[in-house]
C-alpha cells in the first residue's frame, strides 16, 4: 500500500527557513490559545489579588454547559448565551459563597479557597453532566493552508482572531467604560475604592462573571481541540509560565507572555530537543519563566509595588 | 454554657461523628467475599474510571442476583476514590487490605503508577494485584511477581499485535523492510515501556523506528507532528492516553498526515477518546483486547438480571454499555470471580484469602467451552495462566473508527511471545536482582 500524505502536506526540510518559520507562526499560534486561559487567571487577579486555581475548571464547566446544551437541539448563539448566563449566575454564588466570607483575610486564604472552588466546580459538573467525554465542532476544519511554503492552520488563524478581538473587547471595557474604569481603581486600592463609594461585592461579581465569559471562549476553543472532557481543567496549567513571563496584572502582558512561551516551547523542543532529548516542551517554558524572572521579577508587564518597610 | 457554645459543640461533635463514621470500613458479612475497588470517579480520566468500575461492579452484582453468588459465596465490594493519583491509590490499599471476613481478595488499580508502589507490598501482603490493561509487563513472569497478573493481554503483546497488523497492511511481514515506523508515546514509564520490544522488532523485520516523546499530558503536539512529518514515515504507532489521542488526530489531519496509517493503543482509541477527536479519527486503527459492543449474551443478562424490573446498576447512563471501558470492567469481574471458582475447587466454598485467590489466578483456564458459558464469546479471548505466564492470553483485535464507532476489521490475532518473552525474562530477573528475590520454581508449583 503506498503512503498518501495529503497534497498539502509536502515533506520538507528541518534546516530550512521555511521548516523555521512553520515551527515558529506554530508556536505563536498555540500560544494564542495559552493567552486565553492567561486572560482569565489576569482578569480575577486585577480586580481582587486573588489567583484563581478554579480557572481551569471554569473552563471545563463552561465548555460543558455549552456543549450540553448544543447536545439537548439549541442553536449555538442560544447556547452560547444561556452558558453567558450560567456562568454568570456562577460569579455570583462564588461572591456571595466564598469571597464575601473570606474578605479581608490573607491572599493565601483566597487563593486556598479558590482550590476549594475548582473541586466544587468540578464535581457540580459531573454531576449535572455525568462523567463522558463529547465532542465539539466549531465548524472550522483544523486543515493547513499554505502560505508561501509554510503550512498554517486555519483553525490557529480563527484562535488568534477570537483572542485579539477579546483583547480589544476587554481592553476596551477597562478603559473607557465607567465600570471597567472602577474596576481598574478596585484593583490599585481596594479601600480607596470603597472610599469613594466603589461596591466592592459587585465589582468582583462583575469581573467573575467576565472571567466566566472569557473561560467559555477559552473553553470553545481549547474543546473543540481536545474535545470536551475533564482533562480540559488540567490545561489551565499551561497558562502560568505565561502569567510569570506577562506579570499577573496586564492583559496585553497575557497575550505578549503566550505568544512568547508559544514559539519558544516550540522552536525549543525542534531545535534543542534533538540535543537535549525530546519532550521538553512541557518543562522548557517554566525554565524559560524562571530566567526571565530573575531579570524582571514583575513580569514583562506587570506592576512593580514598593511597598513601605 | 451559653446557647452559643451549645450549638459550637454540637456542630463539632456532629463533625466528628461524621468522619468516624466514614472512617469505619464497610462491613461485610461471614461469608461474603470481599473486593476492594480502588478507582476513581473524578479527574482527568473520568470515564474511564467510572466506567470500568461499573462494568466490574455489574457482574458481581449479576452474579449475586442471578447466582445467589459464587457457590453461595456472596460478593461484597467497597470503593475507595484515588482521582487517578498514586498516593492516593496506595492509601486505599493499605486502609480496604484488611476488610472484609477473609481481608481483600485482590486489588485492580488501572493505574501503572500505583501497580508500581504496590509491587512490593503486594508480596509480602499475600494479596494478589490484577492489572488488566495497566501496570508492569514483566510481572508476566510470575516465578518473579508471584501476586502480580497482568492477565488477558500485556503491553508488549499489544505491541507485537499491532507490528502484525501494519505487516499484513502491507502484504505480509516481509514487506515491513525499509519502512519507516514513528512511535509516538507519552513521555512516561508507561509510555517508555514498548520501545525495547519496538527495536527488538525493527532489527527482526528491516523496519526503521523512530521514537517521538511527548510530553505529558500532551495537550499540544505541534512540534512532535512537525517531527513526524520531516521523517515522513510508512506508519504511527499511538501510545498516548488522556487528552492527548484526540490532540494527536487532530493534529496529524492539521499537519496533513492519513490518519488510516496511525494505529493506536488501547487507552488510546476508547469511545472516549475518539468522540473528542470527531471526524479528525476517521480511519483510525486501535487494538483492543477488550472489544466494544453490546451483542453478548453476558451484557443481556446484566440487563436482565441487574436492571430489569427498573432496578438500578451501578452505570447511571445506560447508553455507556457496551462501550469500550465498560465492556473491560466486564472483563474484570469475570477475571476476578473466576480465580475465586477456581480457588473454591481447590480451598472449599467459602471466603477465600487473597493467598488462595493468587493460587485460582495462577491456574485459570478460561477456554472456549467456558467463556461460551460465561457469555462471553468474542468479548474475552480464552485465558491459560500458570506460575510461569501471569498473562495467559496475548491476543487483541483491530477496531477502526468509522467517525460514529469502533468497528472490528480482524478476529483475535495471537502477540509473537516469542519475541516478548525474553524481554519479560530478562527485565523480570534484572527487577528480582536488584531486590534480591529469589525467583519460584515453577516447575513445582502446585
Amino acid at each position: 500500500m503506498a503512503r498518501v500524505w495529503l497534497a498539502t502536506a509536502h515533506p520538507i526540510d528541518e534546516g530550512s527557513v521555511e521548516f523555521f518559520f512553520e515551527v515558529l507562526i506554530g508556536g505563536l499560534l498555540a500560544g494564542v490559545m495559552y493567552s486565553l486561559i492567561a486572560l482569565g487567571f489576569v482578569l480575577i487577579y486585577k480586580a481582587s489579588g486573588v489567583f484563581n486555581f478554579a480557572q481551569g475548571a471554569m473552563v471545563l464547566f463552561a465548555a460543558l454547559t455549552f456543549v450540553n446544551l448544543v447536545g439537548y437541539g439549541l442553536p449555538f448563539w442560544v447556547a452560547f448565551a444561556c452558558t453567558l448566563v450560567a456562568m454568570g449566575f456562577m460569579a455570583l454564588l462564588v461572591e456571595r459563597l466564598v469571597l464575601r466570607p473570606l474578605a479581608n483575610q490573607p491572599p493565601m486564604s483566597l487563593f486556598m479557597a479558590t482550590i476549594g472552588l475548582a473541586i466544587v466546580i468540578e464535581g457540580v459538573g459531573q454531576l449535572i453532566f455525568g462523567g463522558k467525554a463529547f465532542g465539539l465542532d466549531l465548524g472550522i476544519k483544523d486543515v493547513p493552508i499554505a502560505v508561501g511554503g509554510v503550512q498554517i492552520s486555519k483553525f490557529d488563524l480563527f484562535a488568534a482572531a477570537v483572542a485579539g478581538t477579546l483583547v480589544l473587547v476587554l481592553g476596551a471595557f477597562f478603559n473607557w467604560s465607567p465600570t471597567g474604569r472602577a474596576l481598574r481603581a478596585v484593583a490599585d486600592d481596594h479601600q480607596a475604592a470603597m472610599s469613594i463609594g466603589i461596591p466592592l461585592p459587585k465589582m468582583w461579581r462583575i469581573v467573575w462573571a467576565i472571567s466566566g465569559a472569557v473561560a467559555l471562549v477559552a473553553g470553545l476553543l481549547w474543546g473543540s481541540r481536545l474535545g470536551v472532557q475533564f482533562g480540559l481543567a488540567v490545561v489551565a496549567l499551561k497558562a502560568l509560565p505565561v502569567l510569570i513571563l506577562g506579570g499577573f496584572t496586564s492583559i496585553a502582558g497575557a497575550i505578549v507572555g503566550g505568544l512568547i512561551v508559544g514559539a519558544a516551547e516550540k522552536l525549543a523542543e525542534v531545535y534543542l530537543g534533538r540535543y537535549i532529548g525530546s519532550g521538553i516542551e512541557n518543562w522548557f517554558p517554566y525554565v524559560f519563566a524562571m530566567l526571565f524572572l530573575l531579570v524582571r521579577p514583575h513580569g514583562l508587564f506587570g506592576e512593580r509595588r514598593i511597598e513601605r518597610v | 454554657m451559653n446557647a452559643r457554645n451549645i450549638v459550637k459543640r454540637s456542630v463539632v461533635i456532629a463533625a466528628l461523628g461524621a468522619a468516624v463514621s466514614m472512617a469505619v470500613p464497610a462491613m461485610a458479612a461471614p461469608n461474603e467475599q470481599y473486593f476492594p475497588l480502588i478507582g476513581w470517579r473524578t479527574g482527568p480520566l473520568t470515564p474511564l474510571g467510572v466506567n470500568v468500575a461499573a462494568g466490574y461492579i455489574d457482574y458481581m452484582d449479576l452474579l449475586n442476583k442471578r447466582d445467589g453468588g459464587i457457590n453461595g459465596v456472596k460478593l461484597a465490594w467497597e470503593e475507595c476514590e484515588t482521582a487517578y493519583k498514586v498516593d492516593r491509590g496506595v492509601e486505599c490499599y493499605q486502609r480496604l487490605k484488611g476488610n472484609g471476613p477473609t481481608g481483600a481478595s485482590t486489588f485492580n488499580p488501572i493505574n501503572t503508577g500505583v501497580v508500581y508502589a504496590l509491587l512490593d507490598r503486594t508480596a509480602t501482603d499475600k494479596i494478589p494485584i490484577v492489572t488488566i490493561g495497566s501496570g508492569r509487563t514483566d510481572t508476566t513472569d510470575g516465578s518473579v511477581f508471584p501476586y502480580v497478573f497482568p492477565l488477558g493481554t500485556n503491553y508488549l503483546s499489544t505491541n507485537t499485535v499491532k507490528i502484525k497488523f501494519i505487516g499484513a497492511q502491507e502484504g505480509g511481514m516481509d514487506k515491513l523492510k525499509g519502512k519507516k515506523i514513528v512511535n509516538l508515546h507519552m513521555d512516561s514509564a508507561g509510555g517508555k515501556e514498548t520501545i525495547p520490544l519496538l527495536d527488538a522488532q525493527a532489527k527482526k523485520y528491516g523496519f526503521e523506528i523512530i521514537h517521538v516523546p511527548v510530553a505529558m499530558p500532551g495537550s499540544d503536539q505541534q512540534a512532535a507532528w512537525l517531527e513526524i512529518r520531516r521523517i515522513k514515515p510508512d506508519w504511527v504507532i499511538l501510545r498516548e492516553w488522556g487528552v492527548a489521542p484526540a490532540v494527536a488526530l487532530k493534529t496529524a489531519e492539521k499537519t496533513g498526515f492519513p490518519i488510516n496509517r496511525i494505529v493506536g493503543v488501547p487507552f488510546a482509541g476508547t469511545e472516549d477518546d475518539l468522540v473528542p477527536a470527531g471526524e479528525s479519527a476517521k480511519g483510525f486503527y486501535v487494538v483492543h483486547p477488550y472489544p466494544t459492543g453490546i451483542n453478548y449474551p453476558v451484557i443481556d443478562e446484566i440487563k436482565k438480571y441487574v436492571y430489569g424490573g427498573g432496578n438500578k446498576g451501578n452505570l447511571q447512563d445506560l447508553t455507556r454499555m457496551g462501550l469500550t471501558y465498560y465492556n473491560m470492567g466486564v472483563t474484570y469481574g469475570i477475571i476476578n470471580t473466576e480465580a475465586v471458582r477456581v480457588a473454591q475447587k481447590k480451598f472449599g466454598n467459602k471466603p477465600l484469602t487473597g493467598e488462595q485467590i493468587q493460587w485460582g489466578l495462577e491456574n485459570l483456564n478460561l477456554d472456549e467451552k467456558r467463556l461460551k458459558e460465561l457469555g462471553v464469546t468474542g468479548l474475552l479471548q480464552p485465558i491459560r495462566s500458570s506460575c510461569k505466564d501471569h498473562e495467559g492470553g496475548g491476543a487483541a483485535k483491530v477496531f477502526q473508527w468509522n467517525g460514529t464507532a469502533l468497528v472490528p476489521v480482524t478476529d483475535w490475532i495471537q502477540g509473537d511471545k516469542s519475541l516478548t518473552r525474553p524481554l519479560i525474562e530478562e527485565s523480570a530477573a534484572k527487577y528480582a536482582k536488584e531486590k534480591g528475590i529469589t525467583p519460584r520454581d515453577c516447575s513445582k508449583a502446585s
